[in-house]
Formats: structure tokens, sequence, C-alpha cells
């Protein structure tokens, strides 16, 4: 019976032209200006990777972060009209709520890498089907923690604070996670933007020249971040809907 | 600070009652607690035997709150249908619609709907579960007269299943003409609880007010139809417990009364004067 509820929840998402603007056609655009020029350039600031495949694989985090984090934005705007108080005078559970949020995320993010992928394919970009598929798959996971924290903004900020911390919090997250380019490959700087989720995000274009993507490092970074964010998100829905 | 105090109230299945106050008489509050939104810090609120939250996860309950809007990004059927599919048994959407009155606008976007086509719809959105005891906060606020009528005689045609209903609302003629049984709240507790006729008696009294100097009180009260009577001055307000037999009697009597006013008592008024007693008693009580 809960199928509908999830079609309806999936409908709304596509219908919101906020979210495209910003997580569809803003990466894409981005894409074209930026990696179109480079078109050839095979070793990206020594790198290594095409410069296309780097920034395919840079705004495909920068596009999939963005459509994770949409929900929270969601999220608010339903808080401020007094939705979540209508939905729990239903059956609905708060296990399949969320459960629904997190499913609308990840089928936005899966359009806007569709898309990014289409795209670095003009530009070139040409992988083994094995290794778009594990680049894929890591994406997928690295995208754990921006869920949890879309719930979480969401349920924690109200619907004016929420599109700053979210423009914001993108931008930086890119930025330091190596969207635009590498920043720095040792010292202090360095360890902190491995200690990013959007670092390894970005790290998982590396599967296409064969490397192992993820170090141990990266895989704790990643548990850490989805548990933390996940436990922030899942207290801050509960406050919101306990009984006064 | 207590929002509701002691309230006692046991409402039968298929019952209609209204919980009638004006407003922060802690109707809402009573209402939260009634659907498991808010919980009492003392004693205990049953829905059908059971705690409000497991009657709202077995799909029995339907409301409407006092405030709230609709999400976006999608039209008034497809709303009510997204509803419906939480629930094990709902009605069939197109007739809501119908009984609702939105079967018109089903198509249109819920940010297009004006304030008395989006209550509708939220009225559509809590019978849809076709739900056995239905809950309404102030539902006929933001509609306009003909959409009141039309929304209460869509309760009552719901009511008329056997369903048992509650709703809140300030205004004494809606308690009258739509319930079978009114709780009158006011500073969170219940000060009356009984038929509309019976509670109409106790607020809806009226009071004259006119000039009539070097007439004694005890001679005013002594009229027909007059339960009290206070001076002010060259003037008198006779608070009437039958405002017809007392104004005749009163021009019967002293001819040389003028500047006659009669009003209504005010809801507010009125709860005023009944929680007036109680609170004498209860400083009373303190001081002794």
């Amino acid at each position: 019976m809960r199928s509908a509820y999830l079609r309806y929840e999936l409908l709304r998402t596509l219908r919101n032209r906020r979210f495209f603007v910003f997580s569809l056609i803003f990466p894409l655009i981005l894409f074209f200006v930026i990696a179109g020029p480079q078109k050839d350039n095979h070793n990206f600031q020594g790198t290594g990777v095409p410069a296309p495949l780097y920034f395919m694989v840079g705004l495909v985090s920068f596009g999939a972060m963005a459509a994770m984090l949409s929900s929270g934005a969601r999220i608010a705007g339903e808080r401020e009209v007094g939705w979540n108080r209508q939905l729990r005078i239903t059956p609905l559970k708060p296990r399949e709520y969320l459960r629904a949020k997190v499913l609308t995320a990840y089928m936005m993010a899966g359009i806007s890498i569709a898309l990014l992928y289409a795209s670095g394919a003009l530009l070139g970009v040409r992988i083994e089907a094995g290794r778009w598929v594990v680049m894929t798959l890591l994406i997928l996971v690295g995208l754990i923690p921006f869920a949890a924290l879309g719930i979480f903004i969401g349920h924690q900020l109200t619907v004016d604070a929420i599109g700053p911390v979210m423009g914001g919090g993108i931008s930086l997250l890119a930025l330091l996670g190596g969207t635009w380019g590498p920043l720095a490959t040792s010292g202090f700087f360095y360890d902190v933007t491995r200690a990013l989720p959007s670092y390894w995000l970005v790290q998982a274009s590396y599967v296409a020249l064969g490397d192992h993507p993820w170090s141990g490092l990266g895989w704790c970074v990643m548990a850490g971040w989805s548990v933390i964010l996940g436990v922030l998100a899942l207290r801050a829905f509960r406050r919101d809907t306990a009984r006064a | 600070m207590h929002a509701v105090r002691g309230i006692d109230v046991t409402v039968a299945a298929g019952e209609t009652v209204a919980l009638l106050g004006p407003n922060g008489a802690g109707k809402s509050t009573t209402i939260d607690m009634l659907l498991g939104l808010a919980r009492p810090d003392d004693g205990s609120v049953r829905v059908f035997g059971r705690a409000p939250e497991d009657a709202v996860a077995a799909g029995a309950v339907g409301a409407m709150l006092q405030t709230g809007a609709l999400i976006r990004d999608l039209n008034v059927r497809e709303l009510v249908t997204m509803v419906a599919s939480l629930y094990p048994e709902p009605l069939a959407v197109e007739e809501v619609l119908k009984l609702t009155g939105v079967d018109d606008i089903a198509e249109r976007r819920t940010h297009r709907l004006s304030g008395g086509q989006t209550q509708r719809v939220r009225f559509a959105i809590a019978l849809v579960s076709d739900p056995e005891l239905l809950v309404l906060d102030e539902p006929t606020v933001a509609m306009d007269v003909e959409g009141r009528h039309g929304f209460w005689r869509t309760m009552r045609a719901f009511a008329a299943r056997g369903k048992t209903v509650v709703f809140a609302t300030h205004y004494l003629e809606e308690a009258d003409a739509y319930a079978d049984r009114v709780v009158l709240m006011a500073h969170g507790r219940v000060v009356a609880d009984g038929p509309p006729t019976e509670i109409k008696g106790l607020v809806g009294s009226r009071t004259i007010r006119a000039t009539l100097p070097g007439v004694a009180e005890e001679a005013l009260e002594a009229l027909a139809g007059v339960a009290a009577v206070e001076r002010r001055g060259a003037a008198v307000v006779l608070r009437c417990t039958d405002s017809d037999a007392a104004i005749r009697a009163l021009l019967a009597e002293h001819s040389a009364v003028a500047d006659i006013e009669i009003a209504g008592a005010g809801l507010e008024e009125a709860f005023l004067r009944l929680t007036a007693d109680e609170a004498d008693e209860e400083s009373e009580a303190v001081a002794s």
C-alpha cells in the first residue's frame, strides 16, 4: 500500500523546478564550460586523469550532493506548512517516511549522475563497462552520509536558513573535496580534505584508471561520517516529532 | 504553565461532540492529546480503548488540524490519493472528492487553491481514510458562509454513518447547530458539559442595559426573566434568562426607562462569568 505514497513523493520531487536548476542544469553547464576547453588534456594537473573525466566525476559529486541535500529543503518546506504533523496522524511509520526521503534523494542523485555521464561521454570520456559500474557503486555508497545530512538539516533548520546553508555547504564541500581540482597533496590541509566525505566522492574517479580508489582511510571516513550524520539525522527527526 | 488542567470527558461511539471555548481555552491542546501529538503530564488518553498512537497507526482516526497547509507539486486528486494509500481501507478517492466538493478542482495544483478550497481539501484528507473517529480543530476558519454550510452538511452526512466526531469551535452557533453534545472549555478546564440547549442557556443569555434612576435593584431583580441586576449610576444592567419576558415586564412596570439596549452576551463574556465563580472559590480555598 505504500508504493503509491512513494510514487507521489517521487513525482512531487520531479516537479520541483528549483531542484532542476540547482542539481541538474547548473552542474551540466559548469561541466561543459570548464571541461569543454580542456577536452584533450589527458593529464589534468598531474593527476594522471583526463580533464573531462576529472570534471565529470567532480561535478557528479557536486550534482549528486546537491540532489541528496535537496531532500533537506523539501523536508523543511513540509515542516513549515505543518505537513509532518498531518503525516503523524496517519499510519505512516517513521521508518517508511525516512525510507521514502532517502529513496527520493537517491533517485534525484541518479538522474544527475546519468546526465553527467552522458555529457562526459560527449566530451570523449571512455571507460571500461566494469569500471563505470564500480565507480557508480562507489559514488552511491559515498552519498550515504549526504542522505543523512539532508534529513538532518531538513529537520533542524527552517526554510529560510536552509538555502544559504545548502548553497554554502555544497560549494565548500565540493571545493575542499577537489571537485574543481586537487587542492593539496601533502601537509595538514591535505589531511583535512581527506577527512571529508566529498574528497572520497571525487576520488571515485580513480577507478577509471584502474587504481584502487578508496584506501582503508577512505572507507573509515565514509563509515564515520555515515554513522555520525545518521545519528544526528535520527536525533533531529525524533526531536522534531517528539510529543510535547 | 498548563494549557489544560483536569479534562475528564468520555465520548461515546457515534456521538458528535463540540469542544466549545474561546481562544486559549485549551481546545487544541486537548485535541493534540486525543491524536497522540501531545502527551498529558498526568493521566491518560484512550481512543477506542487504545493509546491514541495505536488508534492512529490502525487508521481509525482522521483529523483536520487547526493549522497547516498542503504540500506543493501535486494536484488535489494526487494528494488525496497519496494520503489514501497510507490507510488499510480508504474510501474511493473520487467519492471523497465529490463528498467534500473539490471534484471540480481535482486537477488543480495545491498551491493554487484559495483558503476555503484548501480547507476543503484538508477535509478530504481527513475523510479519505474512512475513520471511525473524525477530529476537526476549528475547521471552518477561512471558509465563507456558503463554504461553512457545505462543510457542516458533509460532516453531518459522515457522522450519520455511525462515525464519532469531535470538533473544536469558538462559535456557539456551530456547536449548537451541529453537535449532539457540547463540552464547554475555558482556561484549560471543562466548565460545562451537556446537550446544546443546556449550554446555550448557560452562555447564550442576553443583557438589557437601560437608563433608569431611582429604582431599587431588588425591584428589578423581581422582574420576570431577570437573573441578576447591576447598577452603574443612572444606568442598570439586567442579566436575563428570558430577555423577551424581562423587557415586557420592565416596560410595563417602569415607564421611565430610557436608552434601552438588548445585547447577546458574547461567548467570551459568558465564559468569564462562568469561570469567575470558579476562580473565586479557588482563591477562597487558598485563603482558608
